[in-house]
């Protein structure tokens, strides 16, 4: 909210800080899901930086600490080809359960969509209830075809191929596959998804392999990117559900230890509700602006 | 650098007697230690501040036994006051007396609530229950579709006069409202001995959303509102929870995806900002991956705290 905003700004205007005052900062990076690893770092780079700049603003020391983790430099564009360049791109999105991966594959296919490429959607999740149908409503939504199977629990890896398949033979441009949700300690699903990335890669490697975070996410984020990252090497973040109260601070985290950048976000339920991942804004807004 | 607090702790009273009583020095340290564990198992800022400032009260003067070291001392002490805040003893579901037993389930988008319904229908059922689930969430794509289907796998019926969002008809039409108050007539006339109504995952700051739940609650006047909460929420689980309650006044609690590796401090927030039980643990995707919520096991997975209690039980 903005009393984080509000508590740092009654800070900074304070002058020169007290030990009160740093700990406030601290508990306004904590409070934003930094993590503790990660606040203790910045706390020690703010303290460098104030004293090599003691006349500096902290504020705008705080907000270049956070901007050199977040680094606005890197790219952060789908590397999925340009239009017309006859190859076929794949990308795999990934994630533990509920974090929003379907949304965003329809949220992404629209994006595509406006850019004239031509899209297959293949639904590999075969566990979720339901979870086809929600990607057969995303795919006529946003105007593209979807390989599916009929059958409860069928092998998610062979959907997969399927789809690289028709995606080929059709000459389509991108396909995008969604994955069923799975938590990071399961072994077992772990595999399957290795399974599907390597079926994919047969037809065609991925050139992009995203992992989608929650932004509600506490510390936990952090071994998920690690985990599936292991399975799959990430290629970027989406970063869901910032539409909400919660800050995304663990991707913080996440940059810092992976290096994985964030490439989008998710503001919303509907088809429009996805914005390339802003630097500098992501950074204001941790700093309640 | 040591794994797990348990670890740390030994560390940090390694040369320490167990004699007499605690010292200010002694508790200093170990506060720090369980902070930082608090904090990383997600437990919100200010819920660690009160409750580490309660337990250095507590500890301070406390008495030595004699078989256990003073960092132990404080983990007994941190340990009963995590159980006493999650709450002692699990309370069960309150039933109606008389018509059907309403449950209506509110929470974040995809924290569970419509696998859930499915799990709670399954439990009920197996416990002799007639249920009917109530699909009143028109909004998510396909959230119908889903329901149906959970609602077949648990052999239990869906009243579904809403399709919601599908690709046939991609608009959200329908009132989520409407359809739980024709559930519950339907389950009157039917006579189901309880109601599930399913609802849209909202966020907190949703005015309009949160005020479609309240009007739900409203029109069904439910025996329990459970709020569906995802074990891995880090910070915001205060806002969102305390959103919830202000908005749909929930009565009890679910934790899900503790199948997971989190540790689930958002427990500790939410039993702490909102005082309300936390009644169910939700445990995987399977309709049978559900059970009742265990204070002690929660509080020893949210420090990390396995082998140090063992040791103080022995003592
Ligand atoms: N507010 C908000 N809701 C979102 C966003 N992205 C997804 N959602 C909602 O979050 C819920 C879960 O989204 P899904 O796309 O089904 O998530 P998933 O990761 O595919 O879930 P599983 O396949 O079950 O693991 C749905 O209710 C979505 O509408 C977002 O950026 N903001
Ligand atoms: N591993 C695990 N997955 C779960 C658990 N509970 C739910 N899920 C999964 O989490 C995802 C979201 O669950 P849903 O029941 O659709 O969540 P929801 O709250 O109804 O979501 P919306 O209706 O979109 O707000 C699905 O992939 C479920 O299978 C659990 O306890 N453990
Ligand atoms: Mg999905
Ligand atoms: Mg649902």
């Amino acid at each position: 909210g903005t009393g984080l905003g509000q508590s740092l700004l009654a800070i900074f205007r304070r002058g020169s800080l007290s030990q009160d005052d740093w700990d406030e900062l601290e508990e306004t990076l904590l409070m934003a899901d930094v993590g503790a690893a990660a606040t203790d770092e910045l706390m020690a780079d703010l303290k460098a930086r104030v004293k090599a700049d003691p006349d500096g603003d902290p504020r705008t020391l705080l907000r270049a600490a956070l901007l050199d983790v977040v680094d606005p430099s890197l790219d952060r564009g789908l590397a999925l080809g340009e239009a017309g360049d006859g190859a076929l791109h794949s990308a795999i999105v990934v994630g533990v359960n509920g974090v929003g991966k379907t949304t965003t594959v329809g949220k992404l296919a629209r994006v595509l969509v406006a850019e004239e490429r031509s899209v297959v959607l293949g639904a590999a999740d075969t566990f979720r209830a339901a979870a086809a149908d929600q990607l057969e409503t995303w795919g006529s939504r946003v105007g593209v075809p979807v390989v599916r199977s009929h059958v409860d629990g069928a092998d998610p890896a062979s959907v997969a191929f399927e789809a690289a398949d028709r995606a080929r033979s059709e000459q389509a441009e991108v396909l995008l596959v969604d994955t069923a949700g799975r938590l990071q300690n399961k072994q077992g699903l772990m595999d399957e998804l290795g399974k599907i990335v390597r079926v994919v890669s047969k037809v065609s490697p991925p050139s992009e392999v995203l992992l989608v975070l929650d932004a509600t996410t506490g510390q936990n984020g952090l071994t998920q990117a690690r985990v599936f990252g292991q399975v799959a090497p990430l290629t970027g973040i989406v970063l869901t559900k910032l539409d909400g109260t919660a800050k995304g601070g663990i991707v913080l985290a996440v940059q810092r230890e992976l290096g994985v950048p964030v490439k989008f976000v998710g503001l919303g339920e509907g088809a429009d509700d996805l914005a390339p991942f802003d630097a500098a804004g992501f950074v204001d807004s941790l700093l309640g602006e | 650098m040591f794994a797990n607090l348990s670890d740390r702790l030994t560390e940090t009273f390694r040369n320490l007697r167990g004699k007499g009583r605690l010292t200010e020095a002694d508790i200093d340290g170990t506060i720090r230690e369980i902070r930082r564990a608090l904090l990383d198992a997600d437990v919100a800022v200010p819920v660690v501040r009160t409750f580490t400032g309660n337990i250095r009260e507590r500890a301070l003067g406390a008495e030595v036994s004699g078989a256990l070291n003073p960092g132990q001392q404080v983990v007994k002490i941190v340990n009963e006051e995590l159980v006493a805040i999650l709450g002692g003893e699990a309370r069960q579901l309150r039933f109606a007396k008389n018509g059907p037993t309403v449950i209506m389930l509110a929470g974040l988008q995809g924290a569970g609530k419509t696998t859930l319904a499915g799990k709670l229908a399954h439990h009920l059922k197996q416990q002799g229950h007639t249920p009917l689930l109530v699909a009143a969430d028109l909004q998510r794509p396909n959230a119908v579709t889903q329901l149906k289907v959970v609602g077949e796998r648990a052999g239990v019926p869906v009243f579904a006069p809403e399709a919601g969002v599908t690709r046939e008809d991609e608009r959200p039409r329908g009132n989520p409202v409407k359809v739980a108050k024709k559930g519950l007539k339907e389950a009157e006339q039917r006579q189901h001995s309880v109601v599930i109504v399913d609802t849209a995952g909202r966020l907190g700051i949703d005015q309009e959303l949160m005020k479609q739940a309240s009007d739900i609650r409203k029109a069904v006047e439910p025996d329990e509102v459970l709020f569906v909460i995802d074990a891995m929420i880090g910070q915001d689980a205060v806002a969102t929870a305390t959103a919830f309650q202000e908005g749909v006044d929930f009565t009890g609690v679910v934790l899900t995806k503790l199948d997971g590796d989190a540790r689930g401090g958002a427990a500790l927030s939410v039993a702490e900002v909102t005082g309300r039980p936390i009644m169910f643990a939700s445990t995987g995707e399977k309709l049978d991956d559900f059970e009742v919520f265990h204070p002690d096991r929660m509080a020893s997975r949210i420090l990390d705290m396995g082998d140090i209690l063992t040791l103080i039980e022995q003592a």
